[in-house]
């Protein structure tokens, strides 16, 4: 193929629309991008991953003083039926659930708190390692956009790379926090916590920290992912680090 | 000469750019016709506006006024598919700085515009190993740019910007990064690309080597185009402008 033959079919007219990237090429190309920079990707998905690890072990605990709650409760009501026979812990549990009703007021609000820090923790520490991540990046889209990409397909790469890398990091993030929540209230508590209401309080968590972590992921990526996108790709290449 | 001998046409060409309160005028009125199969350089020293004329040229930036012909389609008329396509087919992009993605091998960089341009898998490869081949990089195609010489990054750029048949190459400075010898070997490379190939090459440079293998060239001077020379009408002096080339 010589250029000239090139060159007489590339009138006005001869401008095609530029083919679409197929979505399994697309996915090929940002599973090979989190592949190949492995160690990046790691310290980046770390920066999701504990967040929403810091984020679920909250919520957790939260969760648990509630079940406790509630299960002491049950047992008060059993033993003024005369259903249950008390032994001394439960008595003990008992009354110190009617000296702490004040108490547990205060720890509510406290734990309420936690969590809204909880979610600026993650949301900052998300936002910071994924900004980072497309920032470093600039130039690779300003070359990309020169070798013909759309704007589209550049933004569509690194929503598949956000998508990949929230959806994971959150959920190791909640086996994280959550296992260490469990283990520490298994060794205190004992087995009685761990009843129903404590698997539904897990999946109702475990659907919240991905949701999350997938979402904040997804914002942070993407805004400066489009903006670099828009830029004149001069401007791109222009950007140092 | 008739109108579609002509691959690149520049028109009126102003590009402005704003510090503060002061308005730069980094390119001021360029006119410029470059014809198809043709080796031009443009020449000047560094804020002359020879980069500034590179990005218009190539669509990496939009000028302030004025307007950018390439196969008699204005640029400025294009919607930004159009434009991505031009980019994608018509022009190949040389850089100083490479500008390799650094994650990927030679022969995926190179592949990267095919699957720009929907080229299946097997074939861009195909396509690559032949590119890296003909740039004298056949042995390397699994390293990475980390991996390979200064000289060595900026064949497998070449080799890139031939991926998909363009029929421009623009080079932005392409000895910039390289020592004496390097240069010399991709000034030749390219030079063979354009006779061989056809390909029309525009090279925004201040490297003096460069002269030798120009067909035009270009001097440039605070944004205007000072003289355009025929090699022709220069051969005899390019005996003392070597001189001074080895200076740099």
């Amino acid at each position: 193929m010589s250029a000239e033959s090139n060159t007489a079919e590339k009138g006005r007219a001869g401008l095609r629309r530029q083919i679409k990237l197929p979505m399994s090429k697309a996915i090929e190309i940002a599973f090979k991008s989190i592949k190949i920079r492995f160690w990046r990707s790691v310290i980046t998905a770390a920066g999701i991953f504990l967040g929403i690890a810091f984020f679920t072990s909250v919520r957790m605990s939260g969760e648990f003083s509630m079940i406790q709650r509630k299960v002491i409760e049950a047992k008060r009501d059993a033993i003024a039926a005369g259903t249950l026979k008390p032994t001394p812990n439960d008595i003990r549990q008992v009354n110190s659930l009617a000296t702490d009703q004040a108490d547990a007021k205060a720890a509510e609000m406290r734990l309420k708190w936690l969590s809204i820090m909880a979610l600026i923790v993650c949301t900052v520490g998300i936002a910071n390692s994924m900004l980072m991540s497309v920032t470093e990046r600039y130039k690779e889209i300003g070359t990309m956009k020169c070798l013909g990409a759309l704007d589209g397909l550049v933004v569509k790469l690194f929503f598949i790379e956000a998508s990949f890398l929230g959806f994971f990091s959150s959920v190791i993030g909640f086996v994280l926090g959550w296992l260490v929540i469990s283990l520490i209230r298994l060794a205190t508590d004992g087995v009685e916590v761990f009843g129903l209401a404590f698997w539904i309080a897990s999946v109702k968590l475990l659907g919240l920290s991905v949701l999350v972590g997938t979402v904040l992921t997804f914002i942070a990526t993407i805004l400066p992912a489009m903006r670099a996108a828009q830029m004149p790709p001069a401007a791109a290449l222009r950007v140092e680090i | 000469m008739r109108a579609n001998e002509y691959v690149v046409r520049t028109k009126d060409l102003v590009k402005e750019y704003t510090m503060g309160d002061q308005t730069l005028k980094a390119l001021n009125g360029v006119n410029l016709d470059v014809f198809k199969g043709e080796y031009i350089s443009i020449m000047g020293p560094s804020g002359s506006g020879k980069s500034t004329l590179f990005n218009a040229i190539g669509g990496l930036d939009k000028p302030s006024s004025g307007s950018v012909f390439i196969n008699d389609v204005d640029m400025a008329q294009l919607d930004a598919q159009e434009l991505a396509y031009l980019r994608c087919h018509t022009i190949g992009y040389i850089f100083q700085t490479f500008n390799l993605i650094p994650v990927m091998t030679a022969l995926e960089n190179v592949t990267l515009p095919t699957v720009f341009a929907g080229m299946s898998t097997d074939d861009g490869i195909e396509r690559g190993i032949e590119l890296l081949n003909l740039v004298g990089l056949g042995e390397r195609l699994h390293h990475k740019p980390s991996e390979l010489s200064g000289g060595q990054q900026q064949r497998v750029a070449i080799a890139r910007s031939l991926a998909n048949n363009p029929s421009i190459i623009l080079a932005d400075e392409p000895t910039g990064n390289l020592d004496l010898n390097t240069g010399k070997e991709i000034i030749e490379l390219l030079k063979r690309l354009n006779r061989e190939q056809g390909v029309t090459i525009i090279s925004a440079t201040h490297d003096l080597k460069m002269l030798d293998v120009s067909d035009r060239i270009v001097w440039i001077r605070d944004g205007r185009i000072a003289k355009i020379e025929d090699r022709k009408d220069i051969d005899i002096r390019i005996g003392e402008m070597e001189g001074q080339g080895e200076l740099h």
